[in-house]
């Protein structure tokens, strides 16, 4: 494979071009599922091509092809050019690149067991008992359960001399409930909603996640949900599990931070950020017990945004993104770093598969541990306690959001008491973190994979990473959801 | 089979699918296996992105593929690959194979699907096929001048492209289509505002940039030193990229197998008026001002079908199995299998009315004008109500006249009650955002939509 980069690194340099990279890769993907005692999907895919990136006249090009022949290469560095020569016909600097030095690398994500080896039929038989154990309950009137695995070796080439070979592993797996019942769908999801945990891992993930054994709880909660009372409107002092935590980072920091929406390149399908410029350094984003880091290294834990280098050749870095409150860093890129005088882009460049170009893209953006008890956390008088993602929904520029969840509980003197249905909560970004209370310590802390992140035109789905433990926020607004 | 007409893409033509797939077959005759069904694809992709009124992303692809669905003694399964040689074609009929037979047998699944004829839209223009990096960059080019002169800055997208997909199967079914796309979309940004406007097109010849980018900048301008208003009901006119962007998230519940898993908000309300009497929508892949292909993920031909008449949700798609389990004829809605979902309705036609945009503003004492909508997830499943933003482009209606820009809201709205609202219906466009597929759509005007929030903008 390293050949192939290589020629068509040549074929793009020998067009004088000023830089190039190629991104050879090769994915393959095994997704497993099976629905109410049915297979639901049992299929395989591989996907082998190449991405050649050039920055000519000052404007970058890209092409990509699944035509590896000397003719197929040939004709993509082409094309890679002429795109590059028509963009500069609407230009209006040149693009500059922050230095980084030449990597010469090789490196596997940890794996104990590689999934790609346990047989579809074992996969099909995990599903199959989990299906069984959730449908025994007579309320449950669909049952869910799925496995996805994937592989992808990437061999990156650069004109400046970077020659590096990346193979990744990721598992996903969970189940869900739903109950139907007068009028009313409810649903439970184990460990997570959006198809479970998802992280860098082999088939050891799955022995971590004691499915089987949760089966029971989640369906006999999809089924009560339907007699719980529903979650009141007003302002409550609120906590969130570690899960849901994840995707308020996700959406209120992780998107904000990206340095692409900030100066504008967005604009017209993701959006903006309320992040301008202006407010590094300066922004108090939250309390002072809030400190998060968008951190790729593999010493950060095995996130969906875990890496050695990313999709331009940085090599993974952790990079402070609140300090005790006080907003202190963006996600860059070679490109970008200028614009926020650092010397070197913080490794945030990533592709969805060999035919896309990089983009900004999370990595692994986490709220660090904090010192409290889970005790303490869940120490209010009076609070609601919510779990598991239902709905999400953020403005464009990442201020107002709203999110669902599939279950809640009222809190009263610390303590558990009745269940809530339909539990909402909305806010303001920067209010939000600035009304954290308590945050869990890192016995709590759990690395969230968030497989689905859209960004992009064309659109690019993108795994990211996001460590929570579970937290409370102060006089949040709940329940608008169904308000009016 | 595929009518004599049929439009083929230099890409991929139907003699090249039929070659991959006699080797495939063979393939499958070696290890014992005569029952395959092949999807093969090709595609061409280019887009010219541009922001802060320069180009700054400009990139081109082009892919193929070969997933092939092996069925044995009441098993399927399904492998994939873009290796399209021999040996790549060997391989993955193999990995079908295997897969196949690592599972028990269901006795409830279908044969393959047998032959039959396609309608074929004319979807394929050469002309669009051929469009060039600088003749995006050109018109790119045209479209920032004029956000320029007026003191805005651009973003956005042209893109063009081909495709072509051929289903074959041993059975018979021998399907192929052919069809290119072209797509302009522009934010235009200002001091305080923002608009937007997009449009997408079979034929290249069909979009306008400079037009779609003088949109963008009125709705700018216009839209400049936004108000706050509080949250509340209010009636609202949705343009109709609001609605295919709302409306569309019901669509996915017009499924047979959505029904039997008891997922869809139709649970229970087939039959049912649950719309005003003015809500008409069907599925008709062969309206004028749809794109796709004439049928569906097995190779059963598309049928148009009236999904809600006179507000009373009359049908729901189905595919061959879902079909087989309700002792009905399959409309040609399914997905490829295996697959969790069964079907869905994918060229969603809503009947529109005779009332422009204009007249509806010109009619309302005290509203608001969405241009679009965004982020747009469902809180609840059953009552339909789904939460959102408006974006790019939200005005305040006076006296029958939009008087100035204002800041966007959220919105908590039940789509039941929603069509239900609707006072007036314009003509219909091809519309086409960024949170469902395109839909022919009118734009509608709609009393008592639920904002409950306002944000910073």
């Amino acid at each position: 494979m390293k050949e192939i980069a290589q020629n068509a690194l040549d074929a793009a340099v020998r067009r004088g071009i000023s830089y190039g990279d190629v991104r050879l890769e090769e994915t393959e993907e095994r997704l497993v599922s099976t629905k109410n005692g049915k297979i639901g999907n049992v299929s395989i895919s591989v996907s082998l091509g190449l991405g050649i990136r050039v920055l000519d006249r000052g404007s970058w090009g890209f092409a990509a092809t699944d035509d590896l022949s000397t003719a197929g290469i040939e004709a993509a560095a082409a094309l890679a050019v002429e795109v590059a020569r028509a963009s500069a016909l609407a230009k209006k600097s040149d693009v500059v690149l922050a230095p980084e030095p030449k990597h010469e690398a090789a490196w596997t994500s940890p794996v104990r067991i590689d999934p790609f080896s346990i047989p579809v039929d074992q996969n099909l038989a995990l599903l199959f008992s989990i299906d069984a154990e959730l449908r025994r309950n007579p309320g449950v009137t669909l049952a869910e359960a799925s496995l996805v695995f994937t592989r992808h070796r990437q061999i990156l080439a650069s004109s400046s001399g970077s020659l590096i070979d990346q193979t990744r592993y990721t598992t996903g797996a969970g189940f869900a409930a739903h109950s139907f019942r007068d009028g009313e769908i409810q649903k439970r999801s184990y460990p997570n909603s959006f198809g479970g945990q998802h992280q860098l891992k082999g088939y050891e993930l799955l022995e971590e996640l004691h499915l089987l054994e949760n089966a029971p709880r989640i369906a006999e909660e999809a089924v009560a949900l339907h007699s719980a009372d529903q979650c009141p409107e007003g302002r409550f002092d609120l906590i969130l599990d570690s899960s849901q935590l994840g995707l308020q980072i996700h959406e209120s920091v992780g998107h904000p931070i990206e340095l692409d929406r900030v100066l504008g390149t967005e604009a017209n399908y993701a959006g903006m950020s309320f992040l301008t410029l202006d407010k590094l350094n300066h922004l108090q984003y939250g309390s002072e017990i809030v400190n998060v880091v968008c951190d790729a290294r593999i010493e950060h834990g095995p996130g969906l945004g875990t890496f050695a280098f990313d999709d331009e050749g940085v090599a993974a870095q952790s990079t402070d993104i609140i300090r005790d409150g006080r907003f202190v860093g963006y996600m860059t890129s070679r490109e970008t770093a200028s614009a926020v005088q650092q010397e070197r882009s913080n490794g945030t460049m990533r592709a969805d598969g060999w035919s896309r170009i990089p983009l900004i893209r999370m990595t692994n953006v986490s709220l660090k541990p904090g010192q409290q008890t889970l005790d303490e956390v869940f120490g209010a008088d009076h609070a609601i306690y919510m779990e598991t993602n239902k709905s999400w929904s953020i403005d464009d520029k990442r201020y107002n959001f709203q999110f669902g969840c599939e279950i809640g509980w009222e809190i009263r003197n610390g303590k558990r008491t009745r269940m809530l249905k339909n539990p909402s909560y909305s806010g303001i970004s920067t209010e939000f973190w600035n009304s954290c209370a308590a945050i869990s310590g890192p016995e709590h802390w759990t690395l969230w994979g968030t497989p689905n992140c859209g960004k992009g035109q064309p659109e690019q789905v993108m795994g990211t990473g996001h460590g929570a433990s579970p937290s409370r926020f102060r006089k949040i607004k709940v329940g608008s959801a169904y308000a009016g | 089979m595929p009518a004599k007409s049929v439009q083929e893409s230099a890409l991929l033509p139907l003699s090249r699918c039929e070659e991959i797939f006699e080797a495939a077959l063979a393939a499958g005759h070696a290890a014992g296996v005569r029952d395959l069904e092949a999807l093969i694809g090709a595609s061409t992709y280019a887009l010219t992105r541009f922001a802060n009124n320069t180009i700054h992303q400009n990139v081109a692809d082009r892919t193929g593929s070969l997933s092939i669905r092996a069925l044995i003694d009441g098993r399927t399964a399904r492998a994939s690959t873009n290796r399209l040689d021999r040996e790549g074609i060997q391989r993955v009929v193999d990995q079908a194979i295997a897969i196949t037979r690592l599972q028990a047998p269901d006795p409830e699944l279908l044969p393959l699907a047998a032959a039959a004829e396609y309608a074929e839209p004319n979807r394929y223009f050469a002309r669009t096929a051929a469009v060039t990096p600088d003749q995006r960059a050109k018109a790119v080019r045209e479209a920032i001048g004029a956000m320029e002169a007026r003191r805005q800055t651009a973003a956005g997208i042209y893109s063009t492209g081909e495709s072509a997909l051929a289903i074959l199967n041993s059975n018979g079914v021998s399907a192929y289509h052919a069809e290119t796309m072209a797509q302009f979309s522009i934010t235009s940004l200002a001091k305080d505002s923002s608009g937007w406007a997009k449009r997408t097109a079979c034929d290249a010849e069909d979009l306008n940039p400079l037009e779609l980018a003088l949109t963008a900048a009125r709705k700018a301008a216009d839209s400049a030193a936004p108000h706050e208003i509080a949250p509340g009901r209010y009636t609202v006119v949705l343009e109709p990229a609001a609605v295919l962007d709302l409306v569309g998230q019901l669509f996915g519940d017009f499924g047979a197998t959505a029904l039997s898993d008891e997922r869809s908000f139709l649970t229970g309300r087939i039959g049912e008026k649950l719309f005003g009497d003015n809500i008409d929508i069907s599925d008709d892949f062969g309206h004028a001002l749809q794109a796709g292909m004439p049928f569906d993920g097995e190779g059963v031909p598309r049928e148009r079908v009236a999904l809600v008449t006179k507000g009373v949700v009359r049908n729901v798609v189905y595919s061959r199995q879902a079909a087989k389990q309700a002792g009905v004829k399959p409309t040609g809605h399914g997905f490829p299998l295996p697959n969790e979902f069964g079907e869905a309705p994918m060229n969603i036609v809503i009947a529109g009315g005779e009332t422009p945009v204009e007249e509806m503003i010109a009619s309302i004492e005290r509203g608001i004008l969405v241009t679009r909508l965004w982020y747009i997830r469902e809180v609840d499943p059953y009552q339909k109500i789904m939460t959102g933003m408006t974006r790019d482009g939200t005005f305040l209606i006076e006296g029958g006249r939009v008087v100035h820009g204002l800041k966007n809201f959220r919105f908590n709205q039940n789509l039941i009650e929603l069509l239900s609202n609707v006072e007036a219906l314009s003509p219909v466009v091809r519309g086409s955002g960024e949170e469902a597929f395109d839909m022919v759509v009118p734009a509608m005007k709609v009393r008592d939509f639920n904002f409950t929030e306002v944000t910073r903008f």
